[in-house]
């Protein structure tokens, strides 16, 4: 079984729309939305038949205040500016449960977080594992971790050839979380020097991790001059670029309808999808 | 005045709104630009600063002097994140789990253990123009983004107008970097996936009690959606930037909008305006 997890480093490159096109092009699959903070493959993929689980994760400090002598030990000590005028500050609370440690009155407990939900579903394209981290909660890359985990169990299970992941943007906890012992990240950029910085942070944690990257550029013909810097670029870091993407209105479109592109077009934007997903199948084949 | 610029969904036009922004301030007012966005920052590809300082972001992490210790267990009990292991005669530090609490350094009963700041990223500065310009970049290959974040807003100037530039999402680097903000700006598009992303965004600002509008980004993209959010939530509506094939072709080459399209500085004049009255009003959404 090999799992591909799609990238990008920015956001808004057209990971998610690329990964609905590759649910409906691979076969014998199982699908995982690793973006838990903004989790938006269900847009396209339409699931239906719901299992939800919690996700309890991480811990908060609780001050009892009947018990506070007020010395202000913890709040001398912690390090995350976490408790102030003998409060907890939840959202600055890493969970460490130093101060529970330190108080002299026994007066601060730790009590679990619902971090949030996760879910399996069905679609038309195999089962989906997805998630919606709790509004302004931590731990989303064990979220991402527990994802990754049931997704693989899903595959294993039905005996499943490929997982095809969703990501996150940017190169910290949840990507990290998605990427590491992965079989093929595809990195999906743009032709924008935003584009372009990013791909070579996010290529970097590619390296960092072993996993091996192959390049799509989407909207290519927004700056043509840009892609093909990318193009020199990604040769020189022995990179494989293999297909490009025109910029197409068709791609919100599919959105709105909530279908992915190659399902409801098929022109030239279709054809360079399929020619992704074969070029993701023989470099996964070899 | 702190505004903040988020977005939930990525890619939607922050980087846009925050350059844009600092560059049509920068005449009338002292701007200070911070971008916390420290997984991918951008902005200096927009504001082209000269960076003259350069700091290290550093987490403390245990070492063990193997001398005093004891082997008795306590700092691998104490620690949240297991990021120590105690064995017969040794102990294992895993650097890349430690959120630097200090619980093992102060309660270890031999004080055997000291720390040392591990670098995680560097927080870089200098001025761009008028503007004064503060970044964080995390270091490839790190996760912990937060402390980076944190390092970048020690340098706010609560004398200036501050713009904070924040990573796509709504778990942890956002929170650090719009809590305590006067105002909170979400950029969104007119999509479905812009509109899902926004509500979460909405519903982070809500939990932290911080005042918001929207900036409507690629307008005209053929949806309503957003207006309709907007109108039953009772969100202000600041700003539509239509869906512009020019404003994609400046932005892709480096040039943010009210640099390259002049005309643009007066409107995002008026957002900032708007910012001013509405950071002052009480909080104007429903609270959940």
């Amino acid at each position: 079984m090999k799992e591909i997890v799609v990238l990008s480093g920015k956001g808004g490159t057209g990971k998610t729309s690329i990964v609905g096109s590759l649910a409906a092009l691979a076969d014998n699959k199982a699908l995982a939305d690793c973006d838990v903070d903004a989790a938006d493959l269900y847009l396209i993929l339409q699931p239906t038949d719901r299992q939800e689980h919690e996700f309890c994760s991480g811990q908060t400090a609780h001050i009892d205040e009947s018990l506070c002598t007020q010395c202000g030990l913890c709040q001398e000590q912690c390090r995350f500016d976490a408790i102030k005028c003998f409060k907890v500050v939840p959202t600055s609370c890493e969970g460490c449960g130093f101060c529970v440690r330190i108080c002299p009155a026994a007066a601060i407990s730790m009590k679990d977080n619902m971090a949030g939900h996760w879910f399996i579903s069905d679609t038309k394209y195999g089962p989906l594992v997805h998630a919606r981290l709790g509004i302004a909660q931590e731990n989303s890359g064990k979220l991402v971790a527990l994802v990754r985990q049931k997704a693989k169990e899903l595959a294993e299970e039905h005996g499943l050839s490929y997982i095809i992941s969703d990501g996150p943007p940017g190169i910290g906890c949840p990507v990290i979380s998605s990427l590491s012992g992965a079989s093929l990240a595809l990195l999906v950029t743009e032709p924008t020097i935003s584009g372009i910085h990013d791909l070579e942070r996010v290529l970097g944690v590619c390296c960092h991790f072993n996993v091996p990257a192959l390049v799509c550029i989407n909207k290519y013909d927004v700056n043509e001059d840009n892609s093909k810097q990318i193009e020199s670029y990604c040769m020189k870091q022995g990179v494989e670029v293999p297909v490009r993407i025109p910029y197409d209105e068709a791609v919100t479109e599919a959105m709105i309808h909530g279908v992915p592109v190659v399902e409801y077009c098929h022109n030239g934007i279709s054809h360079q999808l399929e020619a992704l997903w074969q070029t993701i199948s023989k470099y996964l084949s070899r | 005045m702190i505004v903040s610029i988020a977005s939930g969904k990525g890619g939607t036009g922050k980087t846009l709104v925050a350059t844009s922004l600092a560059f049509s301030l920068q005449d009338t007012e002292e701007v200070q630009l911070l971008d916390c966005d420290v997984e991918e920052p951008n902005d200096h590809l927009f504001l082209k600063p000269s960076i003259t300082n350069k700091e290290a972001v550093c987490i403390p992490v245990p070492k063990v002097d193997a001398s005093k210790c004891t082997y008795c267990g306590e700092c691998a009990r104490v620690c949240a994140y297991k990021a120590i292991a105690v064995l017969a005669k040794h102990v294992m530090v895993f650097d890349q789990l430690c959120h630097g609490c200090g619980a093992c350094s102060y309660l270890c009963p031999e004080h055997a253990i000291y720390e040392e700041g591990r670098e995680v990223g560097v927080v870089e500065s200098g001025y761009a123009g008028k503007i004064e310009f503060v970044q964080g970049k995390l270091t490839v290959g790190e996760s912990m983004a937060t402390p980076v974040i944190r390092k970048v807003k020690e340098r706010i100037n609560r004398h200036k107008t501050v713009i904070v530039d924040v990573s796509p999402g709504t778990s942890c680097p956002v929170v650090e970097s719009i809590k305590d903000t006067d105002f909170c700006l979400l950029v969104t598009e007119p999509t479905p996936f812009g509109l899902n992303d926004l509500i979460l965004a909405v519903e982070t600002t809500i939990e932290l009690g911080i005042p918001r509008g929207i900036i409507i980004n690629r307008s005209g993209m053929g949806m309503d959606i957003i207006e309709d959010y907007c109108r039953q939530q009772r969100i202000p509506v600041l700003l539509n930037i239509p869906l512009d094939i020019e404003v994609a072709r400046l932005y892709s080459g480096g040039v943010t909008l009210a640099q390259g399209m002049p005309r643009w500085k007066s409107e995002f004049y008026k957002v900032f305006a708007k910012i001013k009255e509405l950071a002052g009003e009480r909080d104007s959404c429903p609270q959940r």
